[in-house]
């Protein structure tokens, strides 16, 4: 089962946003209102983290481990990083969930958030069909 | 074992989230990214012809790997490391009672289409551009990640207070 890595990967994750209330409605209101440092904190080690492993991965060439070259990630802009980007916004809000506690949110006991899953599911099906219409 | 039950600080659940973005890499190449994980769903269960589903969703079948096991983390921190002391959703509004209220619908209905809808239209959500974009210092996902707090400082305040 070479993917079963991934879903320890995809638990621990999981652990951590459910343990660090990255997947409460609560912090996340809390956050878009000022009113505690936590998510913030959240956000300002996480990304520090990340960023000194790719340094460290592109500084050594440190290869996957069963040997290939490791491409960095590079990320191109377009409009729908400020339309789109406000529109999740809108949601994150309203759910208290972007798409990670989407899923920890189901397995954390408040079942009704498959709705959530779900209609977020319907979101990206119809953003794919009217696509064409919309500026990029 | 009561530190079992008890929250993570965020100088614990910021670092172990940081984490994932080197292991996926390591692992095999693997770019730490969620919101596509919707695009996948879709790709394999309704593609329609539409070309934002059409590719090989099987390729990408770790990406689905990698959210049932936030599903299942989300299940061992929030039932069996949780002594019920720690209150995640507001019970009120997030139950299945409430789905088919007008504020139930708003919340949880229109809510998560939004989600779904604009992290698709800006190709990635708070952990493809807020943690691995950020991380690989890409100014595209800085202009999202302020697009997003924008939204949901906009919505937060000025709309969830007239629902909830």
């Amino acid at each position: 089962m070479k993917n079963l890595k991934y879903a320890l990967v995809g638990i621990v994750f999981g652990l951590a946003l459910t343990k660090g209330e990255a997947i409460s409605w609560f912090r996340i209101q809390e956050m878009f209102h000022f009113e505690s440092f936590h998510m913030y904190g959240i956000f300002m080690t996480a990304v520090p983290v990340g960023a000194l492993s790719l340094l460290i991965i592109r500084k050594f060439s440190v290869k996957t481990f069963s040997g290939d070259v490791i491409e960095m990630p590079k990320k191109e802009y377009h409009h729908g990083v400020i339309i789109g980007g406000l529109i999740f916004g809108f949601g994150w809000a309203l759910t208290g969930a972007c798409p990670g506690p989407l899923y920890a949110q189901i397995g954390s006991g408040y079942t009704v958030t498959i709705v959530t899953l779900f209609a977020a599911l319907a979101g990206t099906w119809v953003f794919g069909r009217i696509q064409r219409y919309l500026p990029d | 074992m009561e530190f079992l039950y008890k929250p993570w600080p965020w100088y614990v659940a910021g670092p172990v989230i940081g984490l994932a973005v080197p292991m996926l890499l390591l692992m095999g190449n693997k770019r730490l990214g969620i919101s596509s994980t919707l695009r996948h769903i879709c790709a394999a269960c309704v593609p329609a012809s539409i070309p934002l589903f059409q590719y090989d969703w099987k390729k990408e079948i770790w990406n689905l790997w990698f959210v049932g096991g936030i599903l299942v983390g989300g299940f061992i921190g929030g039932v069996l490391m949780n002594d019920g002391s720690v209150v995640l959703m507001p019970r009120e509004i997030f139950n299945w009672s409430e789905v088919v209220t007008t504020r139930g619908l708003i919340m949880m209905v229109a809510g998560g289409f939004m989600v779904g809808f604009g992290t698709r239209y800006a190709r990635g959500c708070t952990s493809g551009h807020g943690i691995l974009g950020l991380s690989a210092l890409q100014w595209p996902s800085l202009v999202a990640i302020m697009s997003f707090f924008l939204g949901g400082i906009l919505f937060s305040n000025f709309v969830v207070p007239y629902l909830v």
